[in-house]
């Protein structure tokens, strides 16, 4: 145990002994978050709409004054032919293009259906399901509002469902409260990995690992040694992390920062497994960067942080479940908006001390002192 | 009494043998030389001996362990100096002594009365808070021989230990052999240096991963009928 100690102190001594090291791992991740979550913004706000009007009616006029009302879009072009509407939709100026046919107004008081074109440049095919799900809500509107103005004696009426939703846990639809958890959850990982990734290689090649072999230390000993220093740092960015979003970002912390930190803690032992596990098979820093990158660019864009896990594939939902990043983005949401307490987040609980064990497990066998 | 008994110590890697079956005896506070070309199995060897890999074959005790079997036992009752400097250049004289003090386990208080003895063998008294790193060669290499016994080990393996060092550091640092084998430490130590191997109590030299020729450099310049160590190497290793 004493010697574990010994260990520990060792490694603080030459993380904290190198004077660029401290403020590095914890401003620059900070940096990032900030930058982030400034910039992953989903929402679409601005629209370009190309409207070809064949009606030219005051129904049609209305409808368009409607659109162009809207703050979401901007009216780029009102062509007087549909193919040049298609012009504009080709040379990317226009996201959406609506063509309202000839007898619009017409067909409509007659009671007749009347159909709108809607043609949507779906390239980036978030932004083209967001901005005609907005002008469907607005055509919508119109459609029941012109109704109402209808002489009554023309009036057909035909039952309507009516959805009205309430967002929940985020009643503002903020973006940046849903991101800055999970953008600093995926911070804290990328560091330790990296760092612990980077460490055992290191004095690999420097050879004071031979040193450290020919001594009684035990495999784990080395390795929970390696870990502690780690863990802290891990810890010290949440906090940091987390007090940034409190005061930049205003973050709601609905739920207990107790279960957050205490989940840290337990994801931050299974992702310095993996670390330690690749610095122990790999030879030379520059292979182990390679190889965590790998597992970090993996489990990043694998983690539900910027596209839904619920929208990807099964089996690819089925790799998120061994994915440390997928929990914590997962728990940071679920606890700090939603307000979830620890039996809500048993399930990623129990997961990550089955990652932990696997991966520290491999961490100590392939940490081997006899070749 | 011997604290190193080798029988046939073997160590093959494939269809290659990098030691064929060597046996030797070394004695307790001996400063036993182990000689060879370079390629002829010495570091492989001494690598076996303690306790980084594994022998194929033979059966050896190493300070009263089975090498095979009790290799965690041993590590505790030698020291090593390899031909690469390994202690952390990151961290100070005083906090590199204090690691390895701990590491092998000694209390608080033996660290500390161990830390002033070595600042005091090796006249570093003034720079006990200086990174490793920046200090000259010659005295890395005797800190890493004093920090190898740290923990009063029976025997301490030192492989080239003075490659690259001027003659007058070269000529302290047996010195400090001396001094330690008089206490009674074994000295299992390899060399390029000639003159030094004239300093060894008795030379092993090997060829081609078996050991050519052994005893003191008197029998061994007299067998060969030699005038200096030099020679002998030589007749041996063309």
């Amino acid at each position: 145990m004493r010697r574990l100690l010994y260990i520990v102190q060792k490694e603080f001594i030459q993380i904290l002994g190198n004077k660029a090291m401290l403020p590095l791992m914890t401003v620059l991740p900070i940096i990032q978050l900030i930058l982030l979550s400034f910039a992953a913004d989903n929402e679409v706000k601005n629209v370009n709409i190309s409207i070809t009007d064949l009606d030219h009616s005051q129904l049609s006029r209305q409808l368009i004054g409607q659109i162009t009302a809207s703050e979401r879009f901007t009216l780029i072009g009102a062509p007087p032919a549909t193919r040049l509407a298609d012009e504009d939709l080709l040379a990317g100026t226009a996201d959406i293009v609506l063509n309202i046919p000839p007898a619009f107004e017409q067909n409509f008081l007659k009671g007749w259906p009347v159909k709108l074109q809607l043609l949507v440049n779906a390239i980036n095919g978030q932004a083209a399901t967001v901005g005609a799900g907005y002008l469907n809500a607005i055509i919508r509107d119109f459609n029941q509002d012109i109704r109402l103005e209808v002489p009554p004696g023309r009036q057909f009426k035909a039952p309507q469902i009516a959805i009205s939703a309430a967002n929940w846990y985020n009643p503002e639809l903020n973006y940046k409260h849903f991101m800055v958890p999970g953008i600093l959850g995926e911070l804290v990982i990328i560091l330790v990995i990296l760092l612990s990734a980077m460490n055992t290689v290191r004095e690999r090649e420097i050879g004071t690992i031979e040193q450290i072999n020919v001594t009684p230390i035990r495999s784990w000993q080395f390795i929970l040694g390696k870990m502690i220093p780690f863990v802290f740092i891990g810890m010290l960015l949440l906090t940091v992390g987390l007090t940034t979003g409190k005061l930049i970002f205003d973050v709601p912390m609905v739920g207990n920062l107790g279960v957050v930190f205490l989940y840290c803690l337990l994801n931050l032992v299974a992702v310095l497994g993996i670390g330690l596990f690749i610095s122990n098979l790999v030879d030379t820093q520059q292979q182990a960067m390679l190889v965590a990158f790998f597992f970090v660019m993996v489990f990043i864009l694998m983690s539900g942080l910027f596209t839904p896990i619920e929208s990807m594939p099964e089996w690819a939902q089925m790799l998120t479940i061994p994915n440390p990043i997928a929990h914590f983005v997962a728990v940071m949401r679920k606890v700090l908006l939603k307000g979830s307490g620890l039996a809500d987040v048993a399930w990623n609980f129990r997961i990550t001390a089955i990652l932990a064990l696997v991966f520290n497990g491999l961490a100590v066998l392939s940490y081997r002192k006899v070749r | 009494m011997n604290v190193i008994t080798a029988t046939n110590l073997t160590k093959t890697f494939g269809n290659f043998t990098a030691v064929d079956a060597i046996s030797f005896a070394v004695k307790r506070g001996e400063v036993f030389g182990f000689l060879g070309a370079n390629g002829a199995g010495k570091t492989t060897a001494i690598k076996m001996l303690i306790g980084l890999s594994k022998p194929s074959g033979g059966s050896t005790t190493v300070a009263g362990f089975d090498l095979t079997t009790q290799s965690e036992k041993i590590k505790e009752r030698i020291g090593y100096m390899s031909q690469k400097f390994s202690l952390y250049e990151d961290l100070s004289v005083r906090q590199n002594i204090n690691f390895y003090g701990g590491v092998y386990g000694l209390s608080r208080k033996t660290i500390r009365s161990q830390t002033a003895r070595i600042l005091d063998e090796v006249e570093l008294q003034a720079n006990a808070n200086d990174k490793v790193g920046s200090l000259p060669l010659g005295w890395k290499q005797r800190l890493s021989f004093a920090v190898a016994s740290v923990h009063d080990p029976d025997i301490v393996f030192l492989d080239e230990p003075t490659g690259g060092v001027d003659p007058a550091t070269r000529r302290q640092f047996w010195e400090m052999i001396y001094a330690a084998a008089a206490g009674g430490r074994t000295i299992f130590v390899t060399t390029h240096y000639m003159d030094e191997a004239e300093y060894c109590d008795r030379i092993s030299i090997m060829v081609a991963g078996k050991i050519a020729a052994l005893g003191t450099p008197g029998e061994l310049k007299q067998q060969y009928q030699a005038n200096s160590m030099g020679e002998v190497f030589l007749r041996l290793v063309r």
